[in-house]
């Protein structure tokens, strides 16, 4: 328990002294992590919402695929991303191998079924009327598809959350394939699980803290968005 | 709620009321576009990929060695520590530029199939024997290596090997061969994870385990094992630095290998390990082998 205690102390010093490698670390996992849900967002919103409305054939087909992808083991993404970005593979003349970009494509594999999936429900649960009406109205589709988005957003938002914990919190693929160098491709998650190979707890449990701040303060402001803009 | 024109005006209303979510939608796809066109740092011509074991990375030796390396030199080192197995397997496919790494039986495989243009000895240490501290098999008076492992094999402790193909796992694996003897059953476990893991494991379970000493002086303070067996040399653990062949592979950076491989093997780089750890440990954790052939070493 001492031990505990000890790591919380530190990670407030960390935080207080803005420890200049801690700072590094946080600066990459936020681009990393962000930039990863940001993407997945631009790409999993508009696919989560024409899913969620047009019915097509091979729908289910695609919906499995989409809700397979919210539940793929990450080791699994990193093994793939990482043999598609080897020097001899398929993406290798990228040279994304070991650099941020590797990590950001990783987490956006991870992210993009969560918040596609998400948005999907979302979608689904706007009253089906509403596009119909709208496109009664005169709208052209790609304008009903953005208002039903539109009335949707604060599920949406929920979205967002489940997409960014699911980036923020994965160490297996980052691993692999970012390769955890130092003051380059080291996040949080990965300098964790360093940090506690070496037998350095207190810096372990120091950065978990961090880490669980800096996903707490995002989800914080996303809740406080969201139930801020509901609808009494 | 049924009625679709409540819809489109409680849609209007709160389109007016709330923040809208297309325009943060849209500001979030301009401010993506501009990082993915500015911001494109991928590898650099001047990164050399150096594929090295755990113990390297975990000891803080390569913190030391890498940021002296790169204030003299063009080239930036990227360490990918994966443990001596993998890192061989990346050697073999290309996809490492230089090599740090401790199983020089491997280690020569690679240098007669070509791969490898140059292997030099960088330092060595001793792995250790390290278990509880009843000593049931009566490691400390063990006369070599393979008599302490033949010992562990007769009582009823459990041995924990990493089972990982690391340098460790193949020396370890090498010595029960050397004691003419296969480990397995219940008192024979693979952790499957790295040094340190593998230790805190054996130190839970009151087990024996193979470690190389820089990795044990780290953590000895947390753990409940004491060193029985060291210096015998059986048990030497050679660092070696390898270079690719740049003429096999059209990507790797053989000119980066070799600049970090001759740094490693300077005056300057051999000064920093010879000291390393002293602050910490009282103790060096390696001993220097630039230009030392390893058949000096062995004898």
């Amino acid at each position: 328990m001492e031990l505990i205690w000890n790591g919380i102390v530190q990670a407030f010093k960390l935080i207080f002294h803005l420890d200049s490698e801690l700072m590094n670390i946080l600066w990459v996992t936020i681009r990393v992590s962000g930039t990863a849900t940001l993407v997945s967002l631009l790409l999993g919103v508009p696919l989560g919402a024409l899913l969620g409305t047009w019915r097509f054939p091979g729908r289910s087909a695609a919906l499995s695929i989409i809700h397979t992808g919210m539940g793929a083991p990450p080791v699994v993404v990193g093994l793939f991303v990482m043999i598609m970005l080897w020097r001899s593979g398929p993406l290798g003349g990228l040279n994304f191998l070991y650099t941020p970009w590797a990590m950001i494509l990783a987490q956006t594999i991870i992210a993009f079924p969560i918040i596609t999936g998400f948005s999907m429900a979302a979608v689904a649960q706007i009253d089906p009327q509403l596009r119909q009406q709208l496109l009664g109205l005169g709208a052209s589709r790609i304008q009903a598809l953005r208002a039903v988005v539109q009335e949707a957003r604060l599920p949406l938002l929920t979205a967002i959350m489940a997409g960014f914990g699911g980036a923020i919190s994965e160490v297996g693929a980052v691993m692999m394939v970012g390769g955890n160098i130092k003051g380059e491709t080291r996040v949080l998650t990965t300098a964790t699980v360093l940090e506690s190979g070496k037998g350095e707890f207190g810096t372990a449990i120091a950065l978990s803290v961090i880490l669980l701040l800096l996903v707490f303060g995002v989800i914080v402001g996303l809740t406080v968005l969201q139930q801020r803009n509901r609808i009494t | 709620m049924g009625n679709p024109a409540d819809n489109i005006i409680r849609f209007r209303d709160s389109t007016v009321r709330d923040f809208t979510f297309w325009r943060i939608f849209d500001i979030f796809a301009i401010v993506v576009g501009l990082v993915a066109i500015t911001a494109c740092g991928s590898a650099r011509e001047t990164d050399v990929i150096l594929a090295t074991t755990t113990s390297t990375n975990d000891s803080g030796l390569l913190d030391v060695l890498i940021p002296d390396f790169e204030s003299i030199s063009e080239f930036n080192i990227k360490p990918i520590a994966v443990g001596t197995g993998k890192a061989l397997a990346m050697a073999e496919r290309g996809e490492a530029d230089v090599l740090l790494v401790h199983a020089p039986t491997a280690e020569k495989v690679l240098v007669e199939s070509g791969v490898i243009k140059r292997r030099s000895l960088v330092m060595h240490n001793f792995f250790q024997v390290v278990g509880p501290e009843n000593d049931p098999a009566h490691v400390a008076i063990a006369v070599s290596a393979t008599n302490a492992l033949k010992a562990i094999s007769e009582t009823d402790t459990l041995f924990i090997s990493r089972g990982d193909d690391s340098g460790t796992h193949k020396m370890e694996l090498a010595l029960w061969q050397a004691a003419g003897i296969t480990p397995k059953g219940s008192r024979y476990q693979e952790s499957g994870q790295g040094m340190g893991a593998t230790l805190r494991i054996a130190s839970e379970k009151s087990a024996y385990t193979l470690t190389d000493y820089g990795t044990y002086l780290a953590l000895k303070e947390n753990l409940d094992l004491t060193p029985l067996l060291g210096e015998d040399r059986s048990l030497l653990n050679i660092y070696s630095v390898l270079e690719l062949d740049g003429d096999r592979f059209n990507n790797v950076n053989s000119a980066g290998g070799k600049d970090f491989a001759e740094y490693l093997l300077s005056p300057r780089a051999q000064r920093l390990i010879e000291t390393f750890g002293v602050d910490k440990y009282g103790e060096p954790l390696f001993i220097l082998d630039a230009g030392t052939s390893e058949s000096e070493l062995v004898r």
